[in-house]
């Protein structure tokens, strides 16, 4: 039996009187890689959101380790072990790409005001460490210019960036919104071999992503949304069979009726 | 910010889109950069050795005409530098944080009054209401007052933090009038207009050369002691800003969001600038009060907060250097036009005439520097990116 890592327990989230996502039930088990799809719309990111805590479910619950998410505050769900990354990129643009990743770093350091400014011992192991660990995942992800500020970077460097930032945080799960979003199939295979490093190096990860062809050859298993419902999970394979899931991406054809 | 100061390639090529400079200034700074460190420390001490003895009269008088003319160098010293150590405060939390805080001066206020109820003899405090036995002094007096200020600053912080832009700046503006009305149209503790008479002065006892007291009529020890607190703040803020809790600052600038999704307690980052500028608007008031040896609701109008506001944003929100040139350009040059216009023989005072020259100076500034006159290299480019935001939304 493998072990669950995070458990969306029956999730229904209203807005208004929209129901964006509608009893919504999917276990994500630890060291795999999950694609979350469906049409535009379908709640994906909505899902995304309520996991790192910036919606919270109208009914049911979250646990991420046996532990509710809901109702804890976002920097919390971060220390507590999961990392995301932006739909549209959302770094610091006039910091460094280091510093970007140091402020991930820092999400598990624990210097203080005090011991900042009075430049303890404390402060300078956490700076040295967490500078480090920048410049390994800069390595990791294939950025070479540490110094550069954000905002240079090319928009592949930028979203990779993001990844970067993301697993400074020690995180368990890192949950990728549409990494490959305006990527060429070049950069995309490079995703796909970067995720795949990433879930060596011990961390599961969920991917929500439109590229078919990246979702398909990199995740483990898939669950499918449509209208906030989830209509269908299992292995690649299984879903590209699956009747429900070709009519959602395709249509029924109206003369069957 | 701690790694890019050590990544040179990259940090010029910043600069040079940063902010357009002239190009004997971008010289100099590089070539200051380049120094080994023995040299830029040599020079950072001599810089403070010129300060210390920049208000004897046998040193500044071969300064040609840098000296003020018409009022007593000392004095304006004093005044300049206490300026300085107001926008170095508000530098933290304007600058670093990007809190628009308008009611700075409330708490120079608490800083004030707490050292007066302390340590005055007339104190309400001691005579009527026996909180104290006994007066105690002005030095013990301080660390009370910047703790209060601090406190003061948690409890406004608290609930108004979650505020953003504007809605901030008009509770601590409401924050700041409250105390002055509070001051001012109440007998009860702080006496009204009347105010707190007999603040001692910080060190009563030691004597000059002529046997009277050395903190009484004298500027000169009080523009050390203001120095000597402005160098010890300015480390300490620098040596934070250089760390995590600098980054966390930088972050929920750019953006608040992310920066709490990557695990910032943004509230904590926020309230903590606020409670540090807090402190030393509380410090500020204690030398004020020891200075002054009276205070009253007339001492802390709405002006005084904008004027150290507009300081901080005509030298460059966001950098330590830039608060303190805005602060110094502020506050002495106008002393030092009073002195000019009688050495030009002008009929007229052309310092009467400096709020609204303040004024011009700010509107033209607005137009063509918005970033001040030295900013922080990267809160500059990030008013950039937001300007091109706004054309582009136009």
């Amino acid at each position: 039996m493998r072990e669950a890592l995070l458990e969306v327990d029956n999730v229904t989230l209203r807005f208004g009187g929209v129901v964006a996502l509608n009893q919504v039930d999917f276990t994500l088990y630890k060291g795999e890689i999950l694609g979350l799809i469906g049409p535009n719309g379908a709640g994906k990111t909505t899902c995304f959101n309520a996991m790192t805590g910036v919606y919270r479910p109208t009914e049911g619950e979250i646990r991420f380790g046996g532990q509710r998410i809901s109702g804890k505050r976002r920097y919390q769900i971060t220390k507590m072990g999961i990392a995301r990354t932006f739909q549209n990129i959302r770094l610091f643009p006039e910091m460094s790409a280091l510093e970007n990743v140091m402020v991930g770093a820092d999400a598990h350091h624990r210097t203080g005001a005090l011991s900042a400014m009075l430049r303890l011992p404390r402060h300078w192991k956490e700076e040295r460490s967490g500078r480090d660990r920048a410049h390994d995942l800069l390595r990791f992800v294939g950025i070479s210019r540490p110094g550069e500020q954000a905002r240079n970077l090319s928009y592949g460097e930028q979203r990779r960036l993001e990844i970067a930032r993301a697993l400074a945080t020690n995180p368990q799960l890192l949950c990728l919104d549409e990494p490959a979003a305006g990527f060429n199939p070049a950069e995309k295979d490079a995703l796909n071999q970067l995720i795949r490093k990433v879930r060596d190096s011990g961390v599961t990860v969920l991917l929500i992503e439109h590229d078919m062809r990246l979702v398909m050859g990199v995740t483990d298993r898939i669950v499918v949304l449509e209208f906030g419902k989830k209509i269908a999970e299992g292995t690649p394979a299984e879903v590209r069979e699956n009747p429900a899931v070709i009519a959602a991406y395709l249509g029924v054809p109206t003369d069957a009726s | 910010m701690t790694n890019g100061e050590h990544a040179t390639p990259a940090r010029a090529a910043n600069g040079e889109h940063a902010a357009p400079r002239a190009r004997g200034w971008q010289a100099m700074k590089s070539r200051w950069s380049e120094m080994p460190q023995g040299m830029r420390w040599a020079g950072t001490g001599a810089l403070v050795v010129f300060l210390y003895l920049l208000p004897n009269r046998w040193f500044y008088e071969y300064l040609w005409y840098l000296p003020t003319q018409a009022s007593d160098m000392a004095t304006v010293l004093f005044e300049t530098a206490f300026f300085v150590l107001l926008a170095v405060g508000l530098n933290v939390v304007v600058g670093f944080a990007g809190l628009l805080d308008l009611g700075y001066f409330g708490f120079f206020a608490v800083g004030a009054y707490v050292v007066a109820l302390v340590t005055s003899p007339e104190s309400k405090a001691i005579v009527e209401y026996n909180w104290l036995a006994d007066p105690i002094t002005w030095v013990a007096a301080v660390p009370i007052a910047v703790a209060i200020a601090m406190v003061s600053g948690v409890i406004l912080g608290g609930p108004t933090l979650r505020l953003r832009g504007d809605y901030l700046a008009i509770v601590t503006l409401g924050f700041a009038e409250m105390i002055r009305l509070y001051a001012s149209r109440t007998e009860g503790l702080l006496n009204g207009d009347r105010g707190i008479p007999d603040v001692p002065h910080p060190v009563p006892g030691v004597k000059d050369a002529t046997g009277d007291s050395l903190f009484l009529f004298d500027a000169k020890p009080y523009y050390w002691v203001v120095l000597t607190i402005i160098i010890a703040v300015v480390v300490l803020v620098r040596n934070m800003e250089r760390s995590r809790v600098g980054r966390a600052w930088v972050a929920i600038r750019e953006d608040e969001d992310a920066a709490e999704i990557m695990g910032v307690n943004t509230f904590k980052y926020k309230l903590l600038a606020f409670a540090i500028g807090a402190a030393i608007g509380g410090l500020s008031g204690a030398v004020f009060a020891g200075k002054q040896g009276f205070i009253n609701s007339a001492s802390f109008q709405l002006e005084s907060s904008i004027l150290v506001l507009a300081a901080v944003i005509l030298g460059g929100a966001g950098n330590i250097g830039g608060a303190i040139v805005g602060a110094t350009i502020t506050w002495y040059l106008p002393e030092w036009v009073r002195g000019m216009g009688k050495v030009f023989g002008l009929s007229f005072d052309p310092s009467e005439y400096r709020i609204l020259a303040f004024g011009l100076v700010i509107i033209v500034m607005m137009i063509f520097r918005p970033q001040g006159i030295w900013p922080n290299k990267r809160r500059a480019s990030e008013f950039a990116d937001r300007r091109k935001e706004v054309a582009a939304n136009a």
